[in-house]
């Protein structure tokens, strides 16, 4: 329902019961605020943001006005202006005059709202207080004494993070804002407090003193280090990243993006990092030139090809790749007859690959999470894994009361309510399969006979019936298969299930991939068992079973495999690499990859290089080049562009990373994923028990070879376990 | 009419004359020249000549690194860098001044907030090639201690001005 409000004169309608500094917001009328937030809950302690109210005896804070009918509302009148000042000047009574070595300093609210709003003289002459500073961990650097107790930090602790880390103790000028007791602070989305921090109380402390905010490019990017795909901002300062921050996206990330997105340009810079072409010649490494390195490794991949067959080439692409270079990348591969390419470095079964859908993902926004019901977690520690699809899942409890299962090997902390837990550390599956057969009981669903068999065993308790009850329900639900069932040697099976229990509650079904784009990978191809876009092809060879037997040559791009890899024996897999011709195309690389590496191709690093990015609900963002490759390295997609020429394939004479995504989306036509999900069509007499694999999936900071080189991320408490 | 005096005056060559006798004049009248290098104009104490960096009695460089200089240089002359020196200090690693973009316009004193960036008195430095006149943090650090007594004294003079 709408109301007539009058501001500054001017006549208007709003909704009924809006705050009104979210009316002059969307107006464009700046009313000064610190306290407020738009993603935050209103506390209205700041009181800068007063305005005049027609028949109100005192200025009222436009955060926590609601409009009504009639209301007249000044927001620059000489009264509003008086109370603005006399906030200011109350503001500033303790903060110091530090500008010129605080951080914030040209981003500063309260830098800007002085200037605006304040006035240029004050009439406290008393001592002013001093607050020692807190050491909140390797991330987050303080500066107490600058705190205007806005309690922005305390309130994104409580409500956005779940962990109430900060508070604030004492009251008036003895308030404090601090851990209370001495600790750093551990959220993985602990950076946003600085980004919402008005004042340069809460700054980060890898960018501390690098560089001004006046100074720096802004860029617009996307973060790859999940598949969320969070919307970020590089700021850089002459062609170097200086900082990422978070750049709003309502239907993504909000205004909020992971610590993992925020510091890891940290790694970008590492000593690893190589600018030459190198080959090893007799043992020994050359530097060579790019020409005399393409036309060598044209030469090896074709007598690998030409004498062994095209079985014998296997193509590893990090899951972090883009668009184009997936793309690229399996065009090379299939052209030389070889269907031995994959991304899919953390998961070793693959049985039930068949039935993918177009690709694994959400068939929702990413915002749309935090608008269900019931949520089933299967094997996530999605706080973990991917932080902000965890902060929508906690929204979904603070705005719909969602309930939320899990289902793991083990208990993780959550930050949300959790209604049922099943950690059972032997089989993920049992408690699948109890929920399957409450289903199956419930509803009298006809299953064939090797599926009623093996939910014949299964233990069904209270809990089971109450989490299908709650799924069960009429409104939105969902269920999400995460990151640690996929490193799962039964994943098959758990999908299998997953999609049974999501097809009969009537929820939707949602896959968390590993990395930043798997979803580009399978539109693009990047998969052995199909071509681009759900093209059925000839089925190659999958991450694992190419280190099954020996293969001639392997192309690797931008992967650890001792790191990277998860399942079998790295031993093994790096015998296999070192008897083979191995192409590295890399941005990193380590003496124990030059053991077994023959050519390596130094590779620009994703901020280098233009390219498209899928995210988990099918997304598609393009990013520029932030920065220009360093040194003598390439962008990938520039260097298979080149070896493919060299390779005789057709169609390889791209002039940009456009023209390749543009082929890929031409390809894709309007096919969506919606078009075959059904797991269920996989045969289930060829699910069996198999033992669970016990691989212990990457921790939050060792997800891929930049996140592993920024080293205040290794710092933290989730970095060091 | 106009013709005949003109006549006369050229005949009698008037305005030769004139010339000359202002000439004379001059010639014996007493010399302005000032006889540089020997001889100096004096300076005002707001004399914007070379750059200097200046450092607090205890030795510690005034410079924190605010970049406020650089942002204000309309000729961009100035490239810093800052980092976070190992006491925890907001400090520049490289404080870069190229003195053939820089138009002596004084904005960098002004702007700085703890009088770190001087222009001092000194306006016959030179360089016999390019790199001589790009000044580095060393050698203004350098230009600054070398002639604190008199930058300081100048500061003062000026105080009372502001």
């Amino acid at each position: 329902m709408n109301v007539n409000i009058e501001i500054n004169g001017k006549e208007l309608q709003a909704e009924n019961g809006k705050m009104l500094i979210e009316v002059t917001d969307e107006l464009g009328i700046t009313v000064p605020r610190f306290c407020y937030h738009k993603n935050l809950s209103v506390s209205a302690n700041c009181r800068m943001c007063l305005v005049e109210v027609e028949k109100a005896p005192k200025p009222m804070p436009a955060c926590a006005t609601p409009v009504t009918e009639g209301m007249k509302v000044f927001t620059h009148s000489p009264k509003a202006l008086a109370a603005q000042k006399a906030v200011m000047e109350f503001l500033l009574i303790n903060h110091p005059l530090d500008c010129p070595v605080c951080d914030q300093g040209g981003e500063c609210d309260l830098q800007d709202f002085s200037i605006g709003y304040g006035e240029g003289k004050s009439q406290y002459v008393e001592a002013k207080r001093v607050i020692k500073d807190k050491d909140y961990g390797p991330l987050v650097a303080t500066e107490m004494t600058r705190c205007i107790h806005c309690t922005r930090c305390v309130r994104f602790g409580q409500e956005i993070a779940g962990i109430r880390e900060i508070g604030a103790t004492g009251r008036g000028e003895n308030m404090e804002i601090g851990t209370y007791i001495e600790k750093s602070i551990d959220s993985e989305l602990s950076g946003n407090i600085i980004d919402i921090c008005p004042v340069g109380a809460l700054t980060s402390k890898p960018f501390r003193f690098h560089a001004r905010a006046w100074e720096m490019q802004k860029h617009n990017g996307v973060a790859v280090h999940d598949c969320t795909g969070s919307n970020v901002e590089f700021h850089t300062l002459r062609g170097e990243i200086q900082r990422i921050i978070a750049r709003e996206n309502q239907d993504i990330n909000d205004s909020w993006i992971s610590d993992r997105d925020r510091y890891s340009y940290l790694g970008l810079n590492n000593e690893d990092r190589i600018f030459k072409p190198m080959i090893k010649k007799s043992g020994n490494w050359e530097t060579v030139d790019w020409e005399e390195a393409l036309n060598f490794t044209a030469e090896v991949i074709k007598n690998g090809v030409g004498t062994i067959g095209p079985d014998s080439l296997a193509t590893l692409v990090s899951p972090n790749a883009t668009l184009e270079e997936f793309y690229l990348a399996q065009k090379v591969t299939r052209g030389l007859g070889s269907h031995n390419i994959d991304h899919r470095l953390q998961q070793v079964d693959f049985r039930a690959q068949e039935s993918d859908p177009l690709y694994p993902g959400l068939k929702m926004s990413v915002k749309q999470i935090s608008e269900q019901n019931a949520i089933l977690l299967i094997g996530s520690n999605i706080r973990k894994e991917q932080p902000i699809i965890a902060h929508q899942v906690r929204q979904a409890t603070i705005i719909n009361n969602a309930k939320i299962s899990l289902v793991n090997t083990q208990h993780y902390e959550m930050n949300f309510n959790v209604s049922a837990e099943f950690a059972d550390d032997a089989n993920i599956l049992n408690n699948l399969l109890a929920l399957a057969k409450v289903l199956v009981q419930k509803d009298k669903i006809d299953v064939d006979k090797a599926f009623s068999k093996l939910i014949s065993s299964a233990k069904v308790t209270d809990n089971h019936e109450q989490t299908i009850a709650e799924l069960k329900t009429d409104e939105d639900s969902l269920v999400i298969v995460g990151n640690t069932a996929q490193t799962m040697s039964n994943y098959s099976q758990i999908k299998i299930i997953a999609s049974f229990i999501a097809t009969n509650t009537n929820s939707q079904l949602a896959i968390l991939t590993h990395g930043g784009n798997s979803a580009s990978a399978y539109i693009a191809g990047a998969v052995p068992h199909r071509g681009p876009c759900n093209q059925v092809e000839e089925n190659g060879l999958t991450a694992q079973e190419m280190f099954n037997k020996d293969l001639t040559t392997y192309i690797i791009q931008n992967i650890e495999i001792e790191k990277d890899l998860i399942g079998g024996d790295s031993e093994e897999v790096i015998n296999h690499l070192t008897k083979a011709n191995t192409i590295l195309i890399s941005s990193f690389v380590t003496d124990k990859m030059k053991e077994y590496a023959t050519i390596i191709l130094p590779a620009a690093i994703y901020t280098e290089s233009s390219g498209t990015y899928i995210n988990v609900s099918g997304t598609h963002q393009s990013m520029n080049a932030i920065t220009e490759a360093k040194a003598d390295s390439k962008p990938v997609w520039k260097i298979w562009r080149v070896l493919g020429n060299l390779l005789n394939i057709n169609n390889m004479d791209y002039m940009s990373s456009e023209e390749v995504k543009d082929e890929v989306l031409d390809i894709l036509g309007d096919k969506d994923m919606q078009s075959s999900i059904n797991w269920m069509d996989f045969e289930l007499d060829q699910v069996s028990n198999r033992a669970e694999y016990k691989v212990k999936p990457l921790g939050i900071y060792a997800v891929d070879s930049i996140v592993r080189r920024a080293d205040a991320l290794q710092r933290t408490a989730d970095g060091q376990q | 009419m106009r013709a005949l005096t003109q006549f006369f005056k050229s005949l009698f060559l008037l305005e030769l004359f004139k010339g000359l006798s202002l000439t004379g004049r001059y010639l014996f009248a007493k010399k302005f020249t000032v006889q540089y290098p020997e001889e100096k104009t004096p300076q005002s104490f707001r004399f914007r000549g070379l750059h200097a960096l200046r450092r607090y009695q205890n030795g510690e460089e005034r410079c924190i690194a605010c970049k406020l200089c650089e942002a204000v240089c309309p000729a961009m002359a100035i490239t810093i860098e800052s980092e976070e020196r190992a006491d925890g200090t907001r400090r520049t690693k490289k404080y870069d001044i190229d003195l053939t973009k820089c138009i002596f316009c004084g904005f960098c004193e002004e702007s700085c907030p703890v009088d770190s960036i001087v222009e001092t008195r000194i306006f016959e430095y030179h360089g016999e090639e390019r790199e001589d006149l790009y000044m580095t943090k060393e050698k203004l650090l350098a230009v600054g201690d070398k002639y604190e007594s008199q930058i300081s004294k100048d500061r003062g003079e000026d105080a009372s001005y502001r």
